[in-house]
């Protein structure tokens, strides 16, 4: 629907839910703010120009602006003014083994507004066997109460059965998800079978909504951890060991397949190693619809750091799909995300202290899965992709924020700045230099993965709902400011191949249909005639002698076979008495 | 070996290597010890070269071979057949009597051909005693009254190995059309002298009872040597067992497992795994039927649903992206599990890639596309004639494009994919009539032993993408080396199994059924016309085809065991098998560090306590405080927590909990 109006058209946003509206006017009103002399960068274009912002929405954009006196200016200096960073993929209350991570809504949407990231996307990961609409409740009510900035849920679905599908009818279409993810992984636990992943995705595609995957070859992953303990290996280096990046990218391959087959847009979380993300190149390059989401951990490090001394350091590492030990992935999937075949820079963020960590000191299959990178996210594709002249300024807010707000049918209301849109807006000082350490983070872990590495590019301001949240290195939030931001199914930028091509195929379904008329009639004459004989002297009758004669006893004995046959239920149905057709129809 | 013949051309001065191609006629040189191409220099004055002592890891196949060829050597000098037994008219004399005798006395000399194996080609006679090649060379001196046959410069090849047959295969109380006689017959009129059947054992029954079911079907009927793959269609500890001794003591090496088929032969990834790990350990090489079975069925529903219930349905609910994936599926557990991988019957341009991209990326994997798919496309299926397009139906399916087996016999040819079967499987209209009104109760299979080694000569040879000796290779010399036959079969040489073929190049057949040997009254090549055809066909020292007319007798095949961990497939996993032993090495030692760490970070902290303690703002400060309330919360809260976190007490309790 956004994509339908106009975008300089304003938006009433009053379709929100009541109370959430009613909350965020109370802090909101009243709010104005001018941003003045900064270059508004989209994905589309830059241009010089000024924002004037009133509650919590933009409201006008463009050079000599008229606003109303009083208002708070804030001088851009020439620097970038760019959408808020949506990040797609939080993990900030997922419990592990019924402790919370330590970053919370709270803490984690600080850290994200630390960052330039305006908004979150959440997994709800319900515990098999749980209800989901009860699991999304729980997740909603927490947010709701911690959150500082905006937000929206992804839905894990942890195992297929048909009292799923109500569940996902009612999240869709009054709850307001529109994305869902599978498990390809975690034997025994989330992992779904092929044929459930089948019709998992069928069912959602009928609901138009995303499919994510966490992709990674679970059956064999459970063969290699079982090996890799066996020989005695039980630190966090058994992590990696055990998920070679080929499982990965065998998931992926194997999850594209059925997207085709289903005709469902499949998006894939967590792309971790050069060659899952070839997979996905490869795939778009055939023309799947299939989007491949990197995180800032895969993006900025590698894997080496499981071998490391340091227990507590290397544990800090581990997650799902593992960090590639090979050093040239992060160069690699910034090249990929500068030229469009990767879309979307989640953060993965999900955050263990190391004591939650410790549960898997003796086994490494224990370790809570999971590595920081909500702040650092949007400093380091500036730093690694832009900075490095791999990617223009454009592509970055596009990969930062706009595709996920495109994907995720929260476009043009968030991801792009423009009049009409939510006033989550970034300026952003590209020669910021900032060295990124524990101490100084907004994330409650002891250890950041990026420890110690230098970062190009950074946030000046950040203006989250029309207020200033960051300013010149301080932090002013406020819980339980975010707001639930529902989203629509079928998103264009997804479905609106998929339509084209079911109508395409419901096409095919209707020729096929036509040869299969001619076709039955054929088989009907040997069956008359009975088995084999005579249905072999049709076609054949001019075999050579002596291989006939010995041809002939082998029919004989294939018409017994027929009778065989009988027994089962397709035999009966096939076979026709000599009487004729009628019996076939009332047998029918 | 190439040195030598470097050394002989530099003595000679007179043909540079490059220009003495196997393809020209240049007879000068062959004048001397076959010139640069031959094998060694010399090799023909030795006529008692022993294989044993140059292969590696082949004792127990060849052992038996080398007794016999002990036993038989007195035999041939000091019995005096009379002269006339060895006239060519004698031959069918011959061929009534006891093959034991018949063994001991066919003598045979091939005359002025070119022999070509994988490697080289050149022209020299060939003299054959027992089955067994003995002498190669120009003026051979062999025995009086030794039937001749002049080759007149025609190639000579050794015979081909059909690597992939369903003969006799039973199919709910039917069995295919083509028997072990049947069968062998169209295999021999192609040019094919071996041929390896697929044991299929019903799911839960044991491998070694269907195992030597088919060793007397075969034994009774077979008219050329065979060997057997056994197929694993299920898998728990007593198959563990019976794989074993049919490696150890059948002579069994290859075995399938198959990712299609639900509810039938399909096993699942973990089983897969198990599979290719055990086979990788003891030398056996694992085959794999990759589709993907479990998108097949829900493919299957959907088409039926639709009411598409024809033949076309088959390949519409098995696209070959499925094939694809199932193919990379594999390769990604054969690589885990560091087995050499076999993927049989490869179909589609997308499945070849991935082998061919898999070789490229290192992995030991072979690819086998079958006649059909090299010879014919999947557009049949939409076919009016129900009969004739149910005669295609086979899984995975032939592709619909168009394309598609001049790209395989492109990558063929490239030796991206290594070796061609047939996937001979034939049953008769009566049978595929059992899923007239639904396509997923075809019996699947199609025809090829007979047409395999021609459609190559005609799509690959004739075309220029291949040249002969490669044409040896994949029709004949890799499926040898991939079964551990090598050289015994699969080559011309001293000490080889005499079971070669004069090929014609110009010859031109027309298939149809009516003419073929195969008891299939739908021939799926029927009136493609293929350049190429066997002029004469010698299976162990006999001649069975000659000017068309097939003289063979049942149950003169024998059973040819494979021995395990052929080099082909194994060197390579083998110093692989050590680099990861190293590897793991480093890996422990990383370990002990690690866990003197845990027991401090175990003192310290449960969640709730590590959470307040972030969410102050200085966040090292509370680090400390953290660690200390962890002791006391996690124990209570789950099994695994109890285990790993030791209270302060000491050790003793966790003993005691445990």
């Amino acid at each position: 629907m956004w994509l339908s109006k106009q975008r300089e058209e304003p938006h009433p946003f009053t379709e929100c839910e009541a109370e959430t509206v009613q909350k965020a006017l109370l802090s909101v009103v009243n709010e104005r703010l001018v941003i003045k002399g900064g270059r508004v960068v989209n994905d589309d274009q830059s241009q010089y120009a000024d924002v004037y912002v009133e509650d919590g929405i933009i409201k006008q954009v463009g050079e000599n602006l008229i606003v109303p006196g009083g208002v708070k200016v804030i001088e851009a200096n020439g620097c970038m003014v760019i959408p808020g960073g949506i990040d797609v993929n939080t993990c900030l209350h997922k419990p592990y083994l019924g402790t919370p991570p330590v970053d919370d809504f709270y803490q984690g949407t600080k850290a994200a507004l630390a960052g330039g990231t305006t908004m979150i996307i959440d997994h709800v990961t319900p515990q098999p066997g749980e209800s989901l609409l009860e699991a999304f409740e729980k997740w909603q009510e927490v947010a709701d109460k911690k959150s500082c900035c905006d937000y929206s849920l992804h839905l894990d679905i942890p195992h297929w059965h048909e009292g799923v599908k109500e569940e996902l009818e009612q999240l869709v279409q009054e709850k307001g998800i529109n994305s869902f993810q599978v498990y390809m992984a975690y034997k025994g636990l989330f992992q779904m079978p092929d044929s459930q992943l089948y019709e998992a995705f069928s069912f959602l595609k009928e609901l138009g909504a995303v499919v994510l995957v966490h992709a990674e070859n679970g059956d064999l992953i459970a063969q290699e951890q079982s090996k890799i303990l066996g020989m005695g290996i039980t630190g966090p280096e058994g992590h990696p060991l055990s998920r070679p990046e080929e499982l990965e990218a065998e998931a992926v391959f194997r999850a594209i397949t059925l997207g085709n087959r289903v005709n469902c847009p499949v998006y894939i979380t967590k792309v971790m190693s050069k060659s899952a993300a070839d997979t996905v190149a490869t795939a778009r390059k055939k023309g799947s619809v299939v989007f491949g989401e990197p995180i800032t951990a895969s993006l900025a490090t590698d894997g080496s750091h499981y071998w490391s001394k340091n227990w507590a350091k290397a544990a800090a590492y581990v997650t799902s799909p593992p960090l590639s030990p090979d050093p040239t992935t992060p160069d690699h999937l910034h090249s990929l995300l500068s030229c469009g075949d990767l879309q979307v820079v989640g953060s993965g963020h999900c955050a263990y202290s190391t004591s939650q960590k410790a549960i898997g000191k003796d086994n490494f299959t224990l370790i809570p899965e999971g590595t920081n990178g909500v702040e650092e996210r949007m400093g380091f594709v500036w730093d690694k992709a832009v900075a490095m002249g791999k990617m223009d300024e454009n592509q970055f807010v596009a990969v930062t924020s706009t595709n996920a707000a495109k994907i995720f049918n929260l476009y043009p209301r968030k991801g792009r700045i423009a009049v009409g849109s939510d006033a989550d807006i970034v300026i952003w000082d590209p020669d910021k230099i900032k060295t990124i350490t524990a101490k100084a983070q907004q994330s409650a872990l002891e250890y950041n993965i990026f420890e110690g590495m230098e970062c190009h590019g950074g946030p000046v301001y950040v203006v989250s709902q029309g207020r200033i949240v960051f300013e010149e290195g301080n932090l002013q939030v406020q819980q339980g400011t975010g707001r639930f931001i529902s989203r629509k199914p079928f998103p264009d930028v997804a479905y609106q191949r998929i339509k084209y091509r079911n109508k395409m195929m419901c096409k095919q379904g209707v020729s096929r249909g036509m040869y299969d008329g001619p076709v039955y009639d054929v088989p009907a004459t040997p069956k008359y005639i009975t088995p084999a004989p005579s249905a072999k002297t049709s076609p054949t009758t001019h075999q050579p002698p002596p291989i006939r004669n010995l041809h002939q006893s082998n029919f004989s004995l294939s018409g017994a076979q027929i009778d065989d046959n009988i027994p089962r239920r397709s035999g009966h149905r096939i076979v026709a008495p000599p009487g004729g057709r009628s019996n076939i129809t009332s047998l029918g | 070996m190439a040195e030598r013949g470097r050394g002989d051309a530099d003595r000679d001065g007179d043909v540079p290597v490059y220009l003495a191609r196997p393809g020209t006629a240049d007879q000068l040189p062959r004048q001397q010890h076959g010139g640069v191409f031959s094998n060694v220099e010399g090799a023909y004055e030795s006529k008692t070269i022993d294989f044993d002592a140059l292969t590696v890891g082949q004792r127990s196949s060849r052992s038996p071979r080398a007794t016999n060829r002990e036993e038989l050597k007195p035999s041939k000098h000091e019995t005096n057949f009379p002269p006339a037994l060895f006239e060519p008219e004698d031959t069918l004399q011959i061929k009534k009597k006891d093959p034991q005798i018949l063994d001991k006395s066919e003598r045979l000399l091939i005359k002025g051909g070119r022999i070509v194996n994988d490697d080289q080609s050149f022209y020299a006679d060939i003299y054959m005693e027992d089955g067994v090649i003995k002498q190669i060379g120009d003026n051979l001196i062999v025995p009086g009254g030794v039937k001749t046959i002049e080759a007149d410069g025609k190639m000579v090849i050794p015979g081909g190995i059909d690597i992939h047959t369903h003969l006799q295969m039973p199919f709910r109380g039917t069995s295919t059309v083509d028997d072990f006689s049947q069968g062998t017959k169209a295999a021999l009129a192609g040019g094919t002298t071996m041929i390896v059947d697929h044991v299929i054992p019903e799911p839960g029954s044991s491998l070694l009872e269907a195992f030597e079911r088919w060793r007397e079907w075969a034994d009774e009927k077979a008219c050329c040597d065979y060997a057997l793959h056994v197929d694993i269609t299920h898998w728990n500890d007593s198959v563990r067992q019976e794989v074993l001794s049919l490696i150890k003591e059948k002579g069994v090496n290859s075995f399938q497992v198959y990712m299609a088929f639900k509810d039938l032969y399909q096993l699942s990834n973990s089983e897969i795994y198990e599979i290719f790990t055990f086979l990788g350990e003891h030398g056996g090489i694992a085959q794999v039927h990759a589709e993907n079975g479990e998108i097949i069925a829900e493919e299957q529903a959907r088409m039926l649903e639709m009411g598409i219930t024809g033949p076309e349905g088959h390949v519409l609910s098995r696209p070959e992206e499925l094939e694809a994936e199932a193919v990379f599926r594999a390769v990604t557990i054969a690589s885990q599990t560091n087995c050499p991988l076999y993927v049989t019957r490869v179909m589609s341009k997308s499945a070849a890639d991935i082998i061919s991209q898999a070789r490229k990326k290192g992995n030991v994997v072979f690819g086998e596309p079958i006649t059909a798919s090299l010879g014919t496309d999947g557009t049949h299926y939409w076919s009016k004639n129900w009969a004739k397009a149910a005669s295609f139906v086979t899984s995975p399916p032939l592709s619909p494009d168009p394309t598609t087996p001049d790209y395989l016999n492109t990558l063929l040819a490239s030796g991206d994919l290594s070796v061609v079967g047939s996937a001979h499987c034939t049953f008769s209209v009566a049978q595929k009539a059992i899923g007239k009104d639904d396509f997923t109760q075809i019996p699947e299979g199609v025809n090829g032993a007979e047409e395999r080694m021609s459609v190559i000569w005609d799509k690959a040879v004739v075309t220029g993408k291949m040249d002969e000796n490669m044409f040896v290779a994949v029709t004949s010399t890799n499926a040898a080396k991939i079964l551990n036959l090598y050289p015994r079969k699969g080559r011309i040489a001293v000490g080889s199994d005499s079971d070669l073929v004069i090929w014609d190049t110009d010859a031109v057949r027309t298939i149809t059924a009516k003419t073929h040997h195969s008891a299939a009254e739908y021939n799926v090549f029927e009136g493609m016309e293929l350049r190429g055809a066997p002029m004469l066909v010698v299976c162990q020292g006999k001649i069975v085809l000659e000017d068309g007319n097939l003289h063979a007798t049942a149950g003169t095949g024998r059973f040819i065991p494979c021995s395990p961990f052929p080099d082909f497939a194994y060197k390579r996993v083998k110093a692989r098998k050590q680099m990861a032993i190293l590897k793991a090495v480093p890996r422990g030692m990383y370990d002990g560090p690690v866990s003197e760490f845990s027991p401090m970070s175990r003192g310290g902290t449960p969640s709730a306590s590590a959470r307040t303690s972030p969410t102050k703002a200085p966040v090292r400060n509370l680090h400390q405080s953290g660690f200390t309330l962890s002791g006391p919360e996690e124990a209570p809260i789950r099994a695994a927590g109890r285990r790993t976190f030791m209270p302060p007490g000491g050790r003793s309790n966790i003993t005691s909990l445990s």
